[in-house]
């Protein structure tokens, strides 16, 4: 049974780092959640039946953050003890916000006259710059311990993972 | 979560949206971005001889209390030194428009804006004082 000490990587029996086996991940995740099932814990005690819960509620949580690397990124960051999100935080490149914008107003205009095939092409266009902080901060994180350099690098993808998602989203209803 | 009635009309109505010319060299740009929520704000200011502010333009994309904070700063720069669009505190913005806890980022936000808007145009006035 986990304690209040175990990270996430632990969780999974993972190493520590930004390159992580997703199908390990997948195994291991699927092992906790089949072990910590309720209808395991049916007849069981009510602490046990808890325990089992809580078991289950950490497992997602832990899944959900190391699968996506952005949060991935934030979370190994946060162990350094380091807030790449922090409030008071708001310096960025000027040229990487001025290609937000530009991503933003692409996206609302997209959305404006329904063009799908333009909203497509704008998530390509982000997915190629996902792989490429992506591949940036495996070694940052991995090969350099940079840790200044990974939370610049960790700010920006998780901008991108936003603006990701929020063209997905748009796909979605217009579909 | 509700929106102050402030922030409702900021957000309806927001006031002097767009840009100014950025080659301008009385014109300062600030750009801040917050991951958290993945908002991007873009602040010009316009500065006379005198080193007043005589416009302010803005973009942002975020949420409402993004957008209410960004335009409310560009009312209340106009007119104001930039000395004392610099000492603009989140804590006025974030009371003039009642923001909750969850929100004062918005007003952090903005405040930064301002700052990196005044760093810009001082910069350009000391490069065109050496040149």
């Amino acid at each position: 049974m986990q304690n209040a000490q175990t990270n996430y990587f632990q969780l999974f029996a993972l190493p520590k780092q930004f390159e992580i086996d997703v199908q390990s991940l997948e195994v291991n995740f699927r092992k906790i959640q089949s072990a910590s099932h309720p209808d395991r814990f049916v007849s069981a005690m009510a602490d046990e039946r808890l325990q089992s819960m809580q078991t289950s509620t950490t497992a997602n949580e832990a899944y959900r953050t190391l699968k996506n690397p952005a949060t991935r990124a934030k979370y190994l960051l946060e162990l350094q003890g380091i807030n790449a999100i922090s409030d008071t935080n708001t310096a960025m490149p000027m040229d990487f916000l001025m290609q937000q914008m530009e991503w933003r107003e692409q996206l609302e205009d997209a959305k404006v006259t329904k063009d799908i095939p333009a909203l497509e092409s704008l998530a390509s266009e982000l997915q190629a710059e996902y792989k490429s902080i992506q591949a940036d901060l495996a070694e940052l994180f991995d090969a350099k311990k940079d840790y200044p350099s990974a939370t610049d690098a960790t700010r920006k993808l998780i901008f991108i993972d936003k603006v990701y998602a929020d063209i997905h989203q748009a796909i979605e209803q217009l579909e | 979560m509700a929106y102050s009635d402030k922030v409702l009309d900021h957000y309806e109505n927001p006031r002097n949206v767009g840009t100014l010319d950025k080659n301008d060299p009385n014109v300062g740009t600030g750009m801040v971005g917050a991951p958290a929520c993945g908002d991007v704000m873009k602040l010009m200011i316009k500065v006379n001889d005198s080193g007043i502010i005589e416009d302010a333009k803005f973009k942002t994309y975020g949420c409402g209390s993004a957008i209410a904070s960004s335009s409310l700063v560009t009312e209340w720069l106009k007119g104001r030194t930039i000395d004392e669009a610099y000492a603009i505190k989140n804590s006025e913005i974030a009371e003039e428009l009642a923001l909750p806890p969850v929100k004062i980022h918005c007003s952090v936000l903005a405040e930064d804006a301002i700052k990196a808007a005044v760093a810009d145009i001082k910069a350009k006035q000391a490069a065109k004082v050496e040149a």
